[in-house]
């Protein structure tokens, strides 16, 4: 079994050195394009046999060699492949391989086919080392892993200038990739405050060192364990306030967005609560617990919100991806570790899909993202409409799809916790996340044939990857009903989650209201958007001038408000700082380049050629020599 | 009665002198006059207290200086004809070439 979980780890290191090899030459290299997808879906494999194998045997736990040791400080290179890393593992390879073989019919034309899948295998070789790491310094190190990766992908197009089209503030890639590595940046300082503190205290990082550890600790130190790692959580998952790098993200190719921006690196935060459970699920830490969830609820309300009226096909899907790591949160923060790790399988399902849907209609649209410009595009694009019919079905939790069971799981606990004001946040904003997905899928499939005003030629995707891409659409339709048999599987690590009678007594009913209002949102973007012809795309300006519009529209002025008083502060001190760098730091050094050479230029008048000036200077020296001596003996 | 304080102030004087002519002369021939002069105030000093010591070293040593004296002489002589036969001057501010 161990050289199964050296293969899933290493199998994508293999790809990415592979890739790199043709690097920056040769415009495409079609090898490149099939052994990476090969060597992911190899990694995948050995995942899925180490799962049956870990259901039957349980956790295997391999330690590769020592990586740190020194003093008493020792961290050896171990990975553990236990029920909850195993389903990560899946979920990351299954949705790689996809994504692989898709950006082969993606990047196409680019020509930087080579470097992409270099990074795109290093992305998951990273990915692999967080979700398989046996201690929190293995899993600082993927953390960072896949923060590099996300932001040589984010700026993958690095040579485009900014641009600012009417609608959606559009910025350059290479300002979205620093701007998504800063933001986290900042929160993983409070992670490794967090992983520093349970050092200290603890003495190991190793988890099950760690977690035995955890009840002989003061409540204090639990709770500012709590918070470091959470923050470190909020900044990879994108929740407020260090939400604004996912959608300027957008930036990236889509198949970037698709496996790293919605399927697993966002959802690393939610896999390290779920991973410190026995931390987060102690009677010390129910406080911030209970803030995680508050946090969640939040914003999932508010992503969903902001997507209501946004116009970029893939800042909408951003937005709502947002709101689903918000869901998975609320979960994690009640305690209901299985069923946050159950919305995060079946989300990066058919959320990869509805993304891979979205760059088919790019890919047709000459990278064209604006809602209002399309319009109809069913006749031209028939499979893609299905699949991101049947992913937006499944994002808004119609039966018998995979959402609707994941989705009805955390709002039932949120219920079943007594926490009535996120019960009803989260069911409202169940009826959001319906809305604005079918207002997507009919502004863009359904209605007038738009398209054709702005002269463009939509034509479908490749065959190939069409189905490459169904095994997401399978597994967006099917993923929940296995709700039953993940939950015996997974139950045995992390608690179990029990509804009360009370609630399962109602779950009927709650799962029809939640029902009610997902139906509800779609009927009205039905209505609104695909049955009015060309009237659909009418812009009204009374609404689009109303406060609200606006406040959405501009994402709640967050961004701005952190341009105008993080940035701009941080660039005016900045700039008072650079002058005293250069009067005092650059000063002094300069200052001693110039004492040196003003002296050399004065003294070389005594280079005379004349022996006897020589002679006087050697005799006053000398003199010097000789009176210096004297003084010292004198002295002492 | 003269001790060896006497010998070592005449020693320092001959040297003062020596001394001073080579910081001022400008003839090289009376550069080499003003050494030989502060040599041989070092010999005195050297006789002067291997005598007060009993020592035979501080003579031998007088010996060797001027043994050393006498070919750096020999030797310097020949060089400074060869300037004057170049120059037609022994004047140090005549023959400087080298300028910084």
């Amino acid at each position: 079994m161990e050289s199964l979980v050296y293969i899933a780890l290493f199998a994508p290191f293999v790809g990415s050195l592979f890739a790199g090899l043709f690097f920056a030459r040769s415009p495409k290299n079609i090898i490149v394009g099939i052994v990476n997808p090969a060597l992911i879906g190899l990694s995948l494999l050995a995942s899925i046999i180490l799962a049956f194998y870990v259901a039957e045997h349980g956790a295997v736990h391999v330690t590769m060699m020592d990586w740190i040791s020194a003093g008493s400080l020792h961290i050896p290179f171990g990975f553990i492949v236990d029920k909850v890393s195993v389903t990560m593992m899946i979920v990351v390879t299954t949705v790689s391989t996809v994504v692989h073989v898709y950006s082969n019919g993606y990047m196409d034309h680019d020509k930087s086919f080579n470097r992409f899948f270099s990074y795109l295998s290093a992305f998951v070789f990273s990915m692999m080392i967080l979700v398989m790491s046996d201690n929190f310094a293995g899993l600082f190190i993927g953390w960072e892993g896949v923060g590099v990766c996300s932001w040589l992908l984010i700026g993958f197009w690095y040579h485009k200038k900014d641009v600012t089209p009417d609608i959606n503030p559009a910025i350059s890639p290479s300002y979205a990739a620093n701007e998504a590595f800063i933001m986290n940046r900042i929160a993983d300082l409070g992670m490794l405050v967090g992983i520093f503190l349970i050092y200290w205290n603890v003495g190991s990082l190793q988890y099950d060192v760690v977690f035995k550890a955890l009840p002989h600790l003061t409540d204090g130190i639990l709770v500012a364990i709590a918070i470091g790692l959470f923050i470190g959580a909020m900044g990879k998952s994108a929740q407020f306030p260090l939400h604004t790098w996912l959608t300027d993200a957008m930036e990236g190719p889509t198949p970037v967005s698709a496996l790293i921006h919605a399927a697993t690196m966002v959802t690393a935060g939610v896999f390290l609560v779920i991973r410190a459970n026995p931390l987060f699920g102690m009677e010390a830490v129910q406080g911030v617990s209970y803030f995680i969830a508050a946090l969640g609820t939040f914003v999932a309300f508010y992503a969903a919100s902001m997507a209501l009226v946004n116009r970029d096909l893939k800042r909408i899907i951003a937005y709502s991806t947002l709101s689903q790591l918000g869901y998975m949160f609320a979960a994690a923060g009640l305690g209901a570790y299985w069923i946050a790790l159950f919305h995060l399988a079946a989300h990066a399902f058919f959320k990869a899909l509805l993304f891979l849907g979205a760059g088919n209609v790019m890919h047709a649209m000459d990278d064209e993202l604006d809602l209002f410009k399309m319009g109809g595009l069913k006749k031209a694009m028939r499979g893609t409409y299905i699949y991101m019919g049947v992913a937006s079905l499944a994002l808004a939790g119609l039966p018998p799809l995979a959402g609707y069971f994941s989705k009805d799981a955390i709002i039932e606990t949120a219920f079943n916790e007594g926490t009535l004001v996120l019960w009803g946040m989260l069911v409202f904003t169940a009826g959001l996340t319906a809305f604005y997905s079918f207002r997507q899928v009919f502004l863009t499939f359904e209605g007038e044939e738009r398209y054709k005003l702005f002269g463009f030629h939509p034509h479908e995707m490749y065959k190939y990857v069409l189905i490459a891409m169904s095994p997401l659409a399978i597994l967006a339709v099917v993923a929940g009903w296995f709700q039953g048999s993940f939950h015996e599987f997974i139950i045995t690590l992390l608690p179990e989650y029990e509804m009360s009678h009370h609630t399962h007594h109602l779950a009927g009913k709650l799962g029809l209201i939640v029902l009610a209002f997902a139906i509800t949102g779609i009927v009205i973007a039905y209505f609104k958007y695909a049955r009015r012809g060309e009237k659909a795309f009418k812009q009204d300006e009374k609404v689009e001038n109303g406060f609200i519009y606006k406040l959405l529209i501009n994402q709640y002025y967050v961004p701005d408000f952190y341009v105008e008083f993080i940035v701009k502060p941080y660039k005016a001190i900045s700039e008072k700082f650079w002058a005293i760098d250069k009067a005092v730091v650059d000063g002094t050094v300069d200052m001693i380049a110039k004492v040196i050479y003003t002296t050399g230029d004065k003294t070389r008048t005594i280079q005379n050629g004349n022996l006897s000036s020589y002679l006087n200077w050697m005799g006053a020296g000398t003199l010097l020599l000789i009176l210096a001596a004297a003084v010292v003996a004198v002295m002492s | 009665m003269i001790g060896v304080s006497h010998y070592l102030i005449l020693s320092g004087l001959l040297f003062s002198i020596g001394f001073m002519g080579v910081l001022r002369r400008k003839n090289l021939l009376m550069l080499f006059f003003a050494t030989e002069v502060m040599l041989n105030a070092v010999n005195i000093a050297f006789a002067a207290v291997g005598n007060y010591y009993g020592d035979l070293s501080g003579q031998m040593f007088a010996f060797f200086i001027i043994a050393v004296a006498a070919s750096e002489v020999a030797v310097g002589l020949g060089l400074l004809i060869l300037l004057y036969k170049k120059y037609g001057s022994l004047d140090l501010d005549v023959i400087s070439s080298m300028k910084g």
